[in-house]
């Protein structure tokens, strides 16, 4: 078995309150797949996130990225491979333009120059945005600045994309054009969501946290027919959506 | 949540003024008004050719009379201040329209008045006629301190988010019986700005995290390289 992009190993963690948030997190995530991270609100799916670049530090358990582990050490390479996109654009777009903000990503990494720019436009290029590269955050709408934060991500070349809740505030519309993008993109992704027929949509995988453990590791289908699981944590299907009645499933 | 034009300051426009490069603008602006700062109170006449110049790039700017003065309001605590001093400050009086006022008072405030009107006009054409953007490069060209320009280039980027939040605050304080405009209502408009506060405190704390995210490791990138 190839060694896995993502490999989570008994990852328990607590807050500074004493509040135990995680109590022993297995997962993995291989090369390629497209995994829905699911569950209730509390459940620690953002403090599991946090611990994969190593904001938050393990309090006991290992967090290995494509076998390099999240350590002090290594954390300028981790956070390399593993690109996280916050629910919040504004909290990712701090520079005065789309361009200074996609570059910042690969300056820190150090890239200059003419390699930085073709970084850059090629990143904007991957999420439809490269027409508005030298336009200021401020101006772009709110489906377009979840894209540019999308871009400033992926000019850092990661090995896994990590999107907190995509889809949230997006119009239909957006909601749209983030899918095709995430579709076209070669990238792995580890997708927190509580959009379930995005993560139907999106997502061959399902992995639902709920109180700090992993509670089911499945295909999609599997999780959204399984009535029992879902409502033993707070998971429900929107009003009028059947995952039965959807002829073809997105591998 | 639609896109926003944000400049509230910047007048768009394609003037020799709004042309001219920003560091020099900012040097022009402080040369002015170091000389219009140290011309004596009295030298009435040598003001005269000061207002005239500035009137005169505020007319070759092309930015209209109208855009600018009702943003001229900012002065307004200083004028009132300066009408203040005649009648709050000491030493011999005089007589002016039959009211008794100190004449030193009444000279310095003439003086404040006259001097803080043409710096607050001459800063609101800099303001009209250069981006934001273009300002902090021209700051950097005149070496500022790197850290202060990385200030102002997040104050500038989120000024509009802050505003924009407080603009909603205020709209759910109106939609719930509370005038912001009346002093009853004072202490609850001072405990929403604490709440905001608190807010854009957090919200520095997550950009941080995204700039941790992105491999920042205590420097920001330099200038050149991240244009």
């Amino acid at each position: 078995m190839t060694t896995p992009v993502l490999d989570v190993r008994g990852l328990a963690f607590a807050y500074p309150d004493g509040h135990q948030a995680l109590f022993g997190v297995d997962l993995h995530v291989h090369r390629g797949e497209r995994v829905a991270l699911l569950g209730p609100n509390g459940a620690g799916k953002t403090t599991l996130v946090l611990h994969l670049n190593g904001i938050l530090a393990a309090g006991r358990g290992s967090v290995t990225v494509s076998g390099l582990p999240v350590a002090k050490e290594h954390l300028k390479e981790i956070r390399r491979r593993v690109g996280i996109v916050f629910q919040d654009p504004d909290d990712q777009l701090f520079l005065g333009t789309v361009r200074q903000d996609v570059a910042f990503g690969p300056a820190n990494l150090g890239l200059k120059g003419a390699a930085l720019d073709r970084r850059v436009m090629d990143a904007l290029d991957r999420v439809g945005m490269a027409d508005f590269v030298d336009r200021p955050p401020h101006h772009l709408s709110y489906g377009q600045r979840r894209r540019v934060a999308v871009a400033t991500v992926l000019a850092m070349e990661p090995e896994i994309l990590v999107l907190d809740e995509p889809s949230s505030n997006l119009d239909p519309a957006s909601r749209r054009e983030l899918a095709d993008i995430l579709r076209s993109l070669d990238v792995t992704v580890l997708m927190v969501t509580h959009d379930l027929p995005y993560a139907l949509e999106l997502c061959p995988r399902s992995i639902v946290l709920s109180e700090g453990v992993v509670v089911a590791d499945r295909p999609t289908f599997d999780v959204l027919t399984d009535d029992e699981l879902m409502s033993a944590h707070r998971l429900e299907l929107p009003w009028g959506f059947d995952p039965r009645r959807i002829d073809s499933l997105p591998r | 949540m639609g896109a926003g034009h944000g400049h509230r300051l910047h007048f768009h426009g394609h003037s020799p003024v709004h042309r001219a490069p920003a560091h020099l603008k900012v040097l022009a602006l402080l040369g002015f008004m170091l000389v219009v700062v140290a011309t004596p109170r009295q030298a009435y006449a040598v003001f005269a050719p000061w207002a005239a110049v500035l009137l005169g790039v505020v007319a070759l700017s092309r930015v209209p009379v109208r855009y600018l003065l009702p943003r001229m309001v900012v002065e307004v605590p200083f004028v009132v201040f300066a009408v203040l001093m005649p009648f709050i400050a000491h030493g011999p009086q005089t007589e002016v329209l039959g009211v008794s006022v100190s004449e030193p008072g009444l000279v310095a405030g003439v003086a404040l008045l006259i001097k803080g009107t043409i710096g607050v006009l001459a800063s609101l054409t800099l303001a009209a006629t250069t981006e934001p953007q273009d300002l902090i490069r021209g700051l950097q060209r005149l070496r500022t301190p790197d850290l202060v320009v990385q200030i102002m280039g997040f104050m500038i980027r989120y000024l509009d988010v802050v505003t924009a939040e407080l603009g909603r605050m205020m709209t759910a304080l109106r939609s719930r019986g509370c005038d912001p405009r009346s002093p009853r209502h004072w202490p609850v408009l001072a405990r929403s700005l604490g709440a905001l506060f608190i807010r854009s405190y957090e919200r520095g704390e997550r950009v941080h995290l995204a700039m941790l995210s992105r491999g920042y490791d205590g420097r920001l990138p330099q200038s050149g390289e991240v244009r």
